[in-house]
């Protein structure tokens, strides 16, 4: 494994984490005026900016109108200076438009899509910084984007990644982890009810370490879960505060 | 021409003092009660028995029914409300109206006044004539007539206080800013008129005379407007928007205090924070010492 030691013998990891820590998270909700809601999202370098439109009118063309639920509309892409090497095209590659399908159909498990028929909802993803756990990230956005935007949801949508080092897992990998050949799982959960909604591995993995992997992903999810609950209730207390709700 | 630019890292966000912790407010996926005696309302959904959160917000019950309310959605009409949109569309004997709503709202023909205040004749002339009543573009006055069922609404501008707007300027403010009153219009003594509209959509125009009144707008005024009536119209408008940036409720009085407290400023500073926050900081004293 190219000299890297990923994983020390005393259990810290190349940035200092131990196996069964997250990046540090940073978030906002509430950064842009003009959309019905967004949010801003840092986990460790990974930043990445969500916004949310709708329920709208359908644009385009109409067939594509469901007449019970509503159409989840999402486009991920990344910025020409989000990774090492400069991107040439930001999105409409073949890397974006498998996520943009993977946000696709992670919101519409997520939304309580019966409750508008024949309207659309927008998510446009933005990546402006890459380090790895880039799906985790746009999914965690956009669901603070989608609570900003008060649409109704089951539950919160949390996404975390888990790899395999030296015979253990390891929580949320950065880039370093992610690129050093080793298996990767991305999980989505509705971490209440424990609930899969999307789950993708990468590369090989023995069948026995699956469900070490697997479990430590989901308590990723449910970190993130306590991490995001807090942020969007300091930011709805905050709001509620200064327009005088009771 | 002096430019005032700041850099977006010197705004400073708006923060209240003390946060006191809100007992009732949940987030998605929170279980609000097991009890199985409450009604479902907006903003909750049943699983397991058990009523669950949808939205962030504050629950609200009356009686039996729970709802959470969450800070900020798009419109969600009303029959009676006031609304002011504007035109996406002319149809088969419909105007689709963009109301800021989560579907497009419709101006049927037979709901509207036609110019002149005659009455229409259901001929293929007057649909031929929609395009030239109303156009792509235009925004009108409207009251909410009739919601569908999968929440569109329906339009009537049948009365002269509705119909097409001329001169003046819109705003867009968030829907749940507008506090319900009995008028939407006002005649501001300042020589301006709002519309408030429920959806959140703010017209600022100067006071025409009785003449325009008669003709439900349709007959536009296309004379310059002097001045001093345009600059009392922005400095409205600053008004609104800066009620809004600090998330207070707009009504007539709101307005008229912040406009009355903005007077000593010149009306090009007053998007400026720091002038921001004084003029609404003196109209919010003025308001709570008006409600004690």
């Amino acid at each position: 494994m190219a000299g890297i030691e990923l994983l020390s013998d005393q259990g810290f990891r190349v940035d200092g984490r131990k196996a069964n820590e997250l990046r540090r998270i940073q978030c906002r909700l509430g950064v842009f005026t003009q959309a019905d809601g967004s949010a801003y999202i840092e986990q460790g370098n990974t930043k990445i900016l969500a916004a949310v439109y709708g329920p709208h009118e359908i644009r385009g063309s109409r067939s594509k109108a469901l007449h019970d639920k509503v159409l989840v509309n999402c486009q991920y892409s990344m910025a020409t200076f989000s990774t090492g090497e400069r991107k040439r095209r930001p999105r409409g590659d073949r890397k974006s438009k498998e996520m943009t399908m993977h946000l696709q159909q992670t919101f519409d498990a997520a939304i309580l899509t019966s409750l508008y028929p024949r309207s659309q909802i927008d998510i446009f993803v933005e990546v402006l910084q890459s380090d790895g756990g880039n799906y985790c990230a746009s999914v965690n956005a956009a669901t603070l984007a989608l609570i900003d935007a008060g649409i109704p949801l089951k539950d919160y949508v949390c996404a975390c990644s888990a790899s395999f080092v030296n015979d253990k897992p390891i929580m949320d990998i950065s880039y370093l982890e992610e690129s050093s050949g080793g298996a990767e799982l991305i999980v989505a959960t509705l971490p209440k009810s424990e609930q899969i909604v999307f789950l993708e591995m990468n590369s090989r993995l023995h069948e026995d370490n699956l469900s070490h992997v697997l479990d430590m992903a989901v308590k990723g999810c449910k970190d993130i879960h306590d991490v995001l609950d807090q942020a969007v209730r300091e930011h709805v207390g905050e709001v509620a505060a200064i327009s005088g709700l009771e | 021409m002096a430019v005032d630019i700041r850099l977006a890292s010197t705004c400073v966000r708006l923060k209240p003092e003390s946060i006191d912790e809100l007992t009732n407010l949940v987030t998605p996926g929170d279980v609000i009660t097991s009890d199985t005696g409450f009604m479902r309302g907006h903003g909750t959904f049943m699983e397991d028995g058990k009523h669950h959160a949808s939205v962030a917000g504050v629950v609200q019950r009356v009686n039996k029914l729970i709802c959470v309310k969450p800070l900020k959605t798009r419109y969600n009409g009303e029959v009676g409300d006031i609304v002011v949109g504007r035109i996406i569309e002319v149809g088969m004997k419909r105007w689709k109206v963009d109301t800021h709503s989560k579907l497009d709202s419709v101006l049927m023909l037979s709901s509207v006044n036609l110019p002149g205040g005659e009455l229409r004749r259901r001929s293929e002339e007057d649909e031929k004539l929609m395009r030239y009543y109303l156009k792509e573009g235009d925004l009108i006055s409207a009251e909410v007539q009739s919601v569908f069922n999968d929440g569109s609404l329906s339009l009537h501008t049948r009365s002269l206080k509705y119909g097409k707007l001329g001169q003046g300027s819109l705003y867009l403010v968030s829907p749940s800013l507008i506090k319900r009153r009995k008028t939407h219009f006002h005649n501001l003594p300042c020589g301006v008129t709002v519309i408030l509209g429920n959806n959140g959509y703010v017209w600022v125009c100067p006071t025409e005379g009785e003449v325009s009144e008669q003709t439900g707008g349709y007959e536009q005024n296309f004379e310059p407007v002097v001045r001093a009536d345009r600059e009392v119209v922005a400095r409205i408008g600053n008004c609104v928007q800066s009620l809004a940036d600090h998330r207070m409720m707009l009504f007539d009085t709101s307005i008229l205090y912040t406009y009355e407290a903005s007077l000593k400023f010149p009306v090009k500073d007053m998007m400026k924070p720091e002038v921001k926050t004084e003029v609404i900081d003196l109209a919010r004293q003025r308001l709570e010492r008006d409600g004690t």
